[in-house]
């Protein structure tokens, strides 16, 4: 099954890796060793990096800026993969944890080349800000354009980015925090008018953040296990059920499982952010110019393999 | 001033327009794969390979077709089937490496290739001669022994980096010579051999990293 959730959300499969695994281990009643927590947390992070890169990436490519600033992103998100494929030999369908840790620990050479991609990527995302966050063409735009207001936005019940863009402080990483993030220090980035604009600051920022996030896995993380000793095939008790739950770069993704006992689960529920980030498009587009319309459809960064998951 | 963030914008295309192209020519140049990469084409070892067809019971696809016969003149290599059928249709195959992971005695590995298309699906359906006799280049993926850690796998940060030019730490799964059966095994490491104390190779060396890799013939053993 951990498989399968790489094809949720394609940019973004550690994060559903995590949100499976985590309602497995509700559901055995298991936790994960510390070190395979800090893996998890700290591959997440650059998960949300590279998809918050293809984020703004596409969202300025439907500005009608064709091409060069989704380089300028793509650039940073492929040294990403590459961290990825050392580390699970894959690029995009990682299948990386497993509930009860991670498959392998990380290999050696890959602690310097991500001391290198951090060391790089501070440059290369100063140049993406230089290049995009002042520029009039964009302000022009995006600003004012499509505000969600925050009430809206809680009806729509709406969730990550785009929730935090209208100005909602609301984030399960801080709310509810699984895996390491009670141990590390990070701030959650608010916009104010939740305008095309602020969600496409509040996504650079984020960058910012989950860069925090990484350095501090790298400073705190200590030798140990990685894996529980788990059986490969797993039947939980029947009857139990269970919920995880995490942010997932585009909000928040949850899976609800319930066991009746046998190799695969009863019922599994997925609660994907693109599909209800989706159902606020009406007030997204009803009285905005048909040219907008793109633009605030990739303003939400919606993934069609989650939608129709 | 209206016009001056475009300037500034303009700064960073006048940077990187100096700067080399971060892209690759692929057919031309490729770029180095990491030895975990989990390729096409499947690296099967006859000689450990026992039939239990785990890898077919943890396939999630149900792709992995294993047809096996009792087979009286194996019997000193441990009770083992002797395989008849070891088809993999490789167009379903979503190389998420549960048969790898299934597999208790490291017969399969993930390839590290990936140039394996072809013009009809009939072609894609890889059989048992195609994995005896393609070249062996297995992928370091759930197979730590390959990478050469020792069972130690929890690595400190900050452990000093591997000295460039030792060869068991830089295991190149297309650039090095093909593996065979004898190098691939757990059976170096103390606990794997407690662990899989019934796996009774019957010529199996007592050292196996010790001793040149060449496979023996299939079929040698019986």
């Amino acid at each position: 099954m951990v498989t399968l959730t790489d094809r949720l959300d394609y940019t973004s499969s550690m994060i559903n890796n995590q949100a499976y695994c985590l309602a497995v281990e509700e559901l055995l009643g298991v936790e994960p060793p510390p070190r395979a927590k800090y893996l998890r947390t700290q591959t997440a992070e650059l998960q949300r990096i590279a998809s918050h890169l293809i984020a703004v990436g596409f969202f300025v490519q439907e500005l009608g800026a064709f091409g060069t600033p989704l380089m300028y992103s793509f650039r940073s998100r492929e040294r990403i993969l590459d961290l990825f494929e050392m580390l699970c030999g894959a690029r995009v369908t990682v299948s990386y944890m497993r509930p009860g840790g991670v498959f392998a620990d990380a290999p050696r050479d890959f602690w310097p080349a991500l001391d290198r991609f951090l060391e790089d990527f501070e440059g290369e995302l100063a140049e993406i800000e230089q290049l995009l966050l002042e520029n009039e063409i964009l302000m022009v735009r995006t600003r004012g354009v499509s505000p969600i207001p925050a009430e809206v936005a809680i009806n729509c019940s709406v969730s990550g980015p785009v929730l935090r863009a209208s100005g909602i402080n609301w984030d399960w990483r801080k709310q509810e925090p699984y895996d390491a993030y009670d141990q590390v220090e990070f701030d959650v980035p608010i916009g104010s008018n939740g305008d095309n604009y602020d969600r496409f600051c509040e996504r650079m920022q984020e960058v910012h953040q989950s860069l925090r996030i990484v350095r501090q896995c790298i400073a705190q993380i200590e030798p140990g296990p990685v894996r529980l000793d788990l059986p490969l095939v797993l039947r939980p008790e029947a009857g139990r059920e269970a919920y995880g739950r995490v942010e997932a770069s585009k909000g928040e993704l949850a899976f609800y499982l319930v066991s009746d006992g046998g190799i695969s689960p009863y019922r599994c529920k997925i609660r994907s952010p693109s599909l209800i980030n989706l159902t606020i498009i009406e007030h997204l587009l009803v009285g905005w110019k048909l040219a907008d319309m793109i633009v605030s459809l990739g303003s939400i960064d919606i993934n069609m393999g989650e939608v129709d998951r | 001033m209206y016009g001056l963030a475009m300037v500034k914008g303009l700064m960073v295309t006048l940077k990187n327009l100096t700067r080399k192209p971060f892209t690759v020519q692929y057919p031309e140049e490729r770029v180095r794969q990491h030895p975990r990469f989990r390729g096409e084409e499947f690296v099967w070892y006859e000689e450990r390979c026992t039939g239990c067809a785990s890898c077919a019971k943890y396939c999630p696809l149900g792709i992995i077709k294993i047809e096996t016969s009792p087979s009286g003149s194996a019997l000193p290599q441990g009770d083992k089937y002797r395989l008849e059928v070891f088809d993999i249709e490789l167009q379903r195959c979503m190389f998420c490496g549960l048969c790898v992971e299934a597999c208790p005695y490291d017969a399969l590995f993930m390839g590290s290739g990936f140039e394996q298309g072809q013009y009809s699906r009939k072609n894609m359906v890889i059989t048992i001669d195609q994995l005896r006799n393609a070249e062996k280049h297995p992928s370091t993926w759930f197979r730590p022994q390959l990478e050469g850690y020792e069972g130690e796998t929890s690595i400190r940060r900050g452990t000093p980096t591997i000295a460039q030019g030792d060869s068991r730490f830089t295991y190149d799964p297309r650039g090095g010579p093909p593996l065979g059966w004898r190098e691939v095994g757990r059976e170096a490491w103390r606990w794997h051999q407690r662990e899989k104390a019934g796996m009774r190779l019957e010529d199996s060396p007592e050292t196996p990293e010790t001793v040149g890799g060449e496979a023996t013939e299939p079929g040698a053993d019986d």
